[in-house]
């Protein structure tokens, strides 16, 4: 595919090297799937990754290296030591910034191959003439899909991180009036824009069109992702992970490239895949999620304010720790409070202890709990939790019956009861862990305040449930030195 | 009989097939180490990149190839290196 330069024994050499390494980053990516084999998975699919560079560089040639040298240091560099410093709390943020770069590179590979072939040896006739007509639509895709990518996941970056330019901004939706018709425009302003710079002759203003079509892409990328709000994070995160794949995708069309089409199209399965299991776990559809602006307008339909709480017990940390004294089976509810808390160590030295005391701990893990898929399962990894007393909701639920002691660390929407029992709420019909089932539910938080849905949580009035007012940590600390102190 | 755009077509269509078949039932367990991973592979598009830099001229092809191949390594080499530390961490519970 690169100009001249390819003897034939490299015509050959390349596209096998090149099939070799697709074939590997799928047995990667099954790799991954397992937690026996995942280690090896992701380690296989880092030599695929590196067999495709070498394969590139032997197809380039003798070439001048000096501009590709700098990129693949500085950004070395930067994802390194970025790789290694980021806590795991940080995870959804750091997550979100690399995605935006698998989008942010697409988008400039589209444009600097377009600037390469087409503005700079200053050719005449149409892009679609010069480079093919596939190949030009595609670079329309790949710049669309790539900055969507990008500026939707610095979006969500900023959503996940919780401030910008040192002022706080909330997780909540920011609707603006008319989105879906400003959102279409926009669509079509970039979209046409980039077809038009591929099929009117290249002296209409090639360069200012494509700059066109890239900075509504951008802006698109932004008003598409700032409407959604912080709950609905994982959802968005695994649809713009399988946007980066697509966009990947589209940068092999244009080049004409199987290996960037194949390893594209992996990653945008294996995305939408995430994105469908996470809108099966808040029984909504992804049009709901993307263009519904949850959250901001449902409290209305709510059923009356979420402080009107009657008959609420609350207890120190004393008597919760009587209650565990008691206690022969504990299951612990993590929410996207224990990661703002940083409450994760606690938690386990808590399991352990209890554990030591013959108590049996469990994990209750629902799918969305959390700003990411699977973000409660790296929090208590990162503790040293054994990752087999995480249960599923599915294998969780029916247990609750039979447990002595639930302790809910700062989730609530997933636990709350109304999912099943009210119908007209807003959450009605999303699966939920059925913790109002055990014999006492110990709701650690730091006030009735309403999670994320903006509805009242009946099971703060249960008579089997006993609220423990305070920070995750500070409280689980106190609990953690009565119980020792009992022992 | 088939021109190269449609058995790129053929290709990606099949690919994702592919995908769909071998990551399903991921556990949650995984769902971030394989969004992370998956998120790494994206970053193949730095195999673009070099064919847009290769030249040493000052030209904002070879500008725009760079920052391209800046951002797809931070992508491949983070994402890789970040994978592997989560699934460290699962690995060694089962040594305890």
């Amino acid at each position: 595919m690169s100009p001249a330069s390819s003897p034939s024994v490299t015509a050959t050499l390349v596209p096998i090297l090149y099939l070799v390494s697709a074939v590997v980053f799928i047995f990667g990516i099954k790799g991954l799937t397992k937690v026996r084999t995942a280690r090896r998975g992701n380690l296989l699919a880092a030599g695929a990754m590196l067999l495709a560079i070498v394969a590139t560089l032997i197809d380039l040639g003798t070439i001048d290296y000096r501009w590709i040298l700098a990129g693949l240091v500085i950004g070395g560099l930067i994802g390194s030591i970025a790789a290694v410093k980021v806590e795991m709390t940080g995870m959804p943020e750091m997550v979100a910034l690399f995605n935006g770069c698998g989008g942010g590179a697409s988008v400039l590979v589209a444009t600097a191959y377009l600037w390469y072939r087409v503005v700079e040896p200053a050719a005449d006739g149409t892009p679609a003439a010069l480079l093919g007509a596939d190949s030009a639509v595609s670079s329309v895709l790949s710049i669309l899909i790539g900055a969507v990518t990008l500026t939707g996941s610095l979006v969500a970056y900023l959503k996940l991180r919780g401030w910008i330019f040192g002022r706080r901004i909330s997780g909540q939706p920011i609707l603006l009036p008319g989105r879906h018709v400003i959102n279409a425009l926009v669509g079509l302003v970039a979209l046409g824009a980039g077809l038009a710079a591929m099929f009117l002759p290249t002296g209409f203003g090639l360069a200012p069109l494509i700059i066109v079509a890239a900075l509504a892409s951008l802006v698109l990328g932004v008003l598409l992702v700032l409407p959604i709000g912080g709950a609905d994070m994982p959802v968005v995160i695994s649809l713009l992970n399988s946007y980066s794949g697509l966009a990947a995708s589209a940068t092999g069309f244009v080049l004409n490239n199987n290996l960037l089409i194949i390893s594209g199209a992996l990653v945008g399965a294996s995305g939408l895949i995430l994105t469908q299991i996470m809108c099966v776990a808040m029984n909504r559809t992804l049009g709901n999620v993307l263009f519904g602006g949850f959250g901001g307008e449902a409290s209305a339909g709510g059923g009356g304010a979420s402080s009107e709480y009657t008959n609420v017990k609350s207890y120190g940390a004393e008597d919760a720790a009587l209650v565990l004294e008691s206690a022969e089976s504990v299951v612990f509810v993590p929410g996207y409070g224990l990661a703002v808390a940083q409450a994760q160590h606690v938690v386990r030295e808590l399991a352990d202890l209890l554990i030591e005391r013959r108590v049996k701990v469990t994990y209750g893990i629902h799918p969305v709990a959390g700003r990411m898929p699977g973000h409660m399962n790296v929090l208590l990894a990162e503790a040293d939790v054994p990752y087999e007393q995480l249960l599923e909701m599915d294998t969780i639920n029916p247990e609750f019956k039979e447990t002595d002691v639930v302790i809910v660390v700062g989730a609530n929407d997933v636990v709350n009861p109304a999912a099943e029992k009210t119908p007209g709420s807003p959450i009605y019909g999303m699966p939920i862990l059925k913790v109002y089932e055990a014999q006492t539910v110990m709701m650690i938080k730091r006030s009735l305040s309403a999670g994320f849905a903006g509805i009242k949580n009946e099971l703060f009035e249960y008579d089997n449930t006993i609220m423990l007012f305070g920070d995750g940590k500070k409280m689980l600390q106190d609990m953690l030195a009565e119980v020792k102190a009992a022992g | 009989m088939m021109g190269p755009l449609l058995i790129s077509i053929y290709v990606f269509v099949l690919a994702i097939f592919v995908g769909f078949e071998v990551i399903t039932k991921v556990p949650p367990t995984l769902h971030t180490p394989l969004m992370s991973g998956a998120n790494a592979i994206s970053g193949i598009t730095i195999v673009g990149a070099f064919y847009t830099a290769q030249t040493g001229n000052v030209a904002l092809s070879n500008i725009l190839g760079c920052l391209a191949i800046i951002l797809a390594t931070v992508n491949v080499v983070g994402g890789f290196m970040v994978t592997d530390r989560m699934l460290k961490m699962f690995g060694q519970k089962r040594k305890r």
